[in-house]
């Protein structure tokens, strides 16, 4: 049992939870990733850890309510708890000296770079975040972002905050201007991730995308998560979740994402009908009136 | 009980005919095939041995198992004794009993096979093993304590077999595994209508009573590495027993189309995640009308067997050698026949073909032929030109083997590998850093449950051997 010591809301379908792992946290490098389950029936997913802390023995996850699984997540409180954690899994991002980096997070995907830009920056690089949401409240980890990169660029769908516009346009931008970049990394979803890819591609710069296939072992057990890297067959979870990105086939992988599309529908149908869930959720719902949005 | 019956006598009785679910029934669900052995038809059976002075039976059974002693205790009635002298060499019969190959192993080598039926030893281990799980309530004596502490890397066969045995001498052994539930192959592979899980989760909880402590959970190379468990976690050996696990698929096109699966990811979807429930189990898994499953052995013989039971009309086996090349166990080969498997011989998928959105439609096959022997003897299958035919299909399942699972490995550069990425053993079992061993399919590449427990059986005690305490004790 992994009791959550806290939980509190993001962006409204995005929560946070700081979980008891402490095997986990004392061995977590950026990268690396969890397969969790949340009840003893439940599905095994895939979360990116997003923090940890060795001496309290907890790692953060940073989870954003995609489908039924995810929602039950978001639905915990502090002291509710998940039956498995298992991980790290996955090979750490390799940190290096690269000079500039940029890193582009959107939605979620911001959880997955905001360790890497911690450790980016512990090796002297210097380090731009350009992260994205559909409007404000979903632009997550900014003021976290902002005490470790050399600058944030949040960018909104709608203009509400920071730039107007995608993510992949503020990056254009910062790649025509100095200081050069050197290396660019990115994590979100498939389709900003293969845009990401063309925008770098043209200019020879070294860029990195961190894969979300549909995992089940998350071990090297089941192959569920290959993906075609170079016209070469990857499991995700054991050669990656990193890969360069110009060598990585996006659209296979936006594609097999689908396979369980009607049974996730099915699934969201089936939860929302489940009073119990229901009860659930409303506790964190209420939970973000009664305690002001923490940025930490 | 039985009359002394005369050699003679004993060659007139048939053999034991297993009771099973019917074909139409059970091609629908996840119920065991095989019901079990009644008393009298395990006492009948059992008079059948002809007690041979130099049994080579025995010969047969990778861990030795005394199978005339067992098998006299009953035909006596004697099932107390019979499950001692059983478990005295075998201490997962439940499951030995129900998935061994006999037909290669012990069974093979029985005298009465030659003119006759073999003794039906699986069916009698089995019928003793289950006997033993009801009725028994032993208090499992714990050893004094040896102060000694193993770390074991896996719960499959081979470490639950090596974690019993070490339970059992006093040593304090932890078993890391990756997954959320103990059992290895036992639970996420082998399906529940040949195996039910209910015998792993009985055999894990006695090992647990013995004082051995099940991690899940715990992914080794990557949660701890060998080093750590050696060092700061204070083990004093390590047996790994991760499984050979990564599944191999063939390359041909059409691989990533939605509806593909290898063995392990369809067998784990449906077993450990448990979407044979229903399609409304949290995990789920891609059903089909049609279902083709690419392989031979008991992997491809337990896909496409639940290809059919979630409902999959026709559910096809296509194999690129004949029938007498298959692996699987014969058993296995029979109740899918039985089931409605159809079955495509001297067959190989070339190509698996989608349409429009990505989904699979159809496999591509070729027509093999078998060509001049080989080097080892066999005549090995070559493509007929010309002879392509499609198989419609939503679902293509491969089961073409795995190999050794690196992820252990890499993190330990210093243990020594063969070119397959396995790990190499010394007589004892002892890899070539010192107190580390290995065994199980890690060790051999996809093997069975039994040479796995064999080797799990031997590292203890080499382990307890190196450890300098008096074997046995
Ligand atoms: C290495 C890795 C790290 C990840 N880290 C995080 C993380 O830190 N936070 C987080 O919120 N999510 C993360 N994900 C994605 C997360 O695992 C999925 O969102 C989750 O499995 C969806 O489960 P569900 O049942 O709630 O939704 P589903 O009902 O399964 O899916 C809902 C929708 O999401 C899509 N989807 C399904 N699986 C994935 C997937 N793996 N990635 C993206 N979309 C998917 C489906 O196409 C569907 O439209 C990560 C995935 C991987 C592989
Ligand atoms: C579908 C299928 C059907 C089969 N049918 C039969 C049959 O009928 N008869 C027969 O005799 N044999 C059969 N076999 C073969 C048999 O199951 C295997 O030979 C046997 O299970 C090998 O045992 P093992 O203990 O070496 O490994 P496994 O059973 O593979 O167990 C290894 C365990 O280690 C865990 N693990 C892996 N890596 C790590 C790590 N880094 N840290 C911690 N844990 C880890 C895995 O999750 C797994 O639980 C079958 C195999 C399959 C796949
Ligand atoms: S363990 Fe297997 S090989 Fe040995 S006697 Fe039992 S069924 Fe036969
Ligand atoms: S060889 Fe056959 S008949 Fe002889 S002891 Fe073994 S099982 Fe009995
Ligand atoms: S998730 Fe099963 S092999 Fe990667």
């Amino acid at each position: 049992m992994h009791i959550i010591r806290s939980a509190t809301w993001l962006a409204p379908l995005v929560r946070k939870l700081v979980v008891e792992a402490p095997r986990v946290a004392a061995r977590h490098q950026p990268g690396h990733f969890v397969i969790v389950r949340g009840t003893r029936d439940g599905e095994r997913i895939p979360l990116t850890i997003a923090d940890s802390d060795a001496e309290s023995g907890t790692i953060t996850l940073v989870i954003q309510m995609a489908g039924a699984t995810t929602e039950r997540l978001c639905a915990l409180c502090a002291g509710d708890s998940l039956v498995d954690v298992a991980g790290p899994l996955g090979r750490p991002t390799e940190i290096e000296a690269f000079g500039h980096v940029v890193l582009v997070g959107g939605g979620v995907g911001t959880a997955v770079i905001y360790p890497q830009a911690g450790a980016l920056k512990a090796l002297g690089n210097r380090v731009t975040g350009v992260i994205g949401g559909r409007s404000r409240p979903y632009v997550i980890l900014e003021e976290e972002l902002g005490k470790i990169c050399d600058a944030v660029h949040p960018c909104t769908d709608d203009g509400s905050h920071g730039f107007h516009g995608f993510v992949t346009q503020r990056l254009a931008q910062l790649l025509d201007a100095e200081p050069p970049v050197d290396a660019v990394i990115t994590a979100g979803p498939v389709l900003m991730m293969k845009a990401v890819a063309e925008v770098t591609r043209g200019r020879g710069i070294r860029t990195i995308a961190s894969l979300n296939p549909v995992m089940v072992d998350g071990t090297g057990m089941c192959g569920g998560c290959r993906v075609t890297v170079g016209g070469e067959q990857k499991f995700a979870c054991v050669d990656g979740p990193e890969f360069d990105a110009h060598l990585v086939s996006f659209d296979e992988l936006q594609d097999r994402l689908g396979a369980y599309r009607t049974h996730e529908l099915r699934a969201r149908e089936r939860l929302a009908l489940d009073p119990e869930h229901k009860c659930r959720l409303e506790r964190a719902r209420v939970e973000i009136e009664s305690e002001p949005r923490r940025a930490s | 009980m039985a009359k002394v019956l005369k050699a003679s006598e004993r060659m007139k009785i048939p053999r034991v005919a297993m009771a099973e679910q019917p074909a139409s029934e059970r091609a629908r669900c996840f119920m065991e095939v095989n019901r079990g052995l009644a008393s009298e038809q395990a006492v009948l059976e059992a008079t059948r041995c002809l007690q041979c002075k130099q049994p080579d039976c025995i010969d047969g059974c990778p861990v030795g198992v005394d199978i005339p002693g067992f098998v006299r205790a009953v035909a006596e009635g004697d099932l107390p004794r019979a499950a001692d002298i059983l478990y005295a060499a075998n201490v997962l019969p439940g499951i030995t009993g129900r998935v061994c190959p006999q037909e290669t192993q012990c069974e093979v080598r029985c005298i009465l096979g030659k003119k006759h039926q073999p003794l039906a030893v699986g069916y009698l281990e089995r019928f003793v093993a289950d006997w033993a799980r009801e009725h028994r309530n032993e208090v499992v004596e714990r050893a004094q304590p040896t102060g000694r502490r193993v770390a074991v890397v896996g719960s499959g066969p081979a470490g639950l077999t090596c974690a019993g045995e070490l339970a059992r001498r006093g040593h304090e052994v932890t078993v890391f595994e990756a997954l959320h539930r103990p059992g290895g192959v036992l639970v996420y592979g082998i399906p529940e209508f040949r195996l039910p899980k209910v015998i792993v989760d009985m055999e894990v909880a006695k090992l647990m009573e013995l004082g051995v402590r099940v991690e899940c959970n715990v992914v080794v190379g990557q949660t701890h590495t060998i080093q750590q468990l050696m060092g700061d976690e204070g083990y004093h050996a390590v047996f790994i027993a991760n499984g050979a696990g990564l599944p191999r698929f063939q390359g041909i096109p059409g691989e990533n189309l939605k509806g593909v699966y290898s063995a392990n990811e369809y067998l784990t979807r449906v077993n450990l995640m448990g979407a044979y429930q229903g399609e409304d189990a949290a995990t789920p898994v891609l059903r089909g009308r049609g279902v083709v499953v690419v392989g031979g052995g008991n992997t491809a013989m337990d896909a496409v067997r639940t290809g059919r039971r979630l409902g999959a009309d026709p559910a096809t086996l296509v194999y690129r050698r004949s029938e007498a090349e298959m692996p699987a166990r014969v058993e296995e080969v029979h109740h899918a026949r039985e089931e409605g498997i159809v079955f495509r011989m001297l067959t190989n998928p070339v190509e698996v073909l989608g349409d429009e959105k990505g989904w699979v439609r159809a496999v591509r096959c070729q027509q093999m032929g078998l060509g001049e022997p080989d080097a080892s003897g066999r005549r090995s299958p070559v493509p007929i030109p010309g002879s392509e035919f499609e198989i419609d299909c939503q679902v293509f399942v491969e089961a073409v083997g795995t190999r050794a699972n690196p992820l252990l490995t890499q993190s330990t550069p210093e243990l020594k590998l063969d070119r397959w990425g396995q790990i190499k053993v010394d007589e004892r079992g002892m890899t070539n850093l010192p107190g580390v061993f290995a065994g199980g399919d890690i060790v051999r590449g996809g093997a069975t449950v039994i040479l796995a427990m064999g080797d799990g059986k031997r590292a203890a005690s080499a382990i307890h051997d190196w450890f300098g305490c008096a074997s046995g004790g």
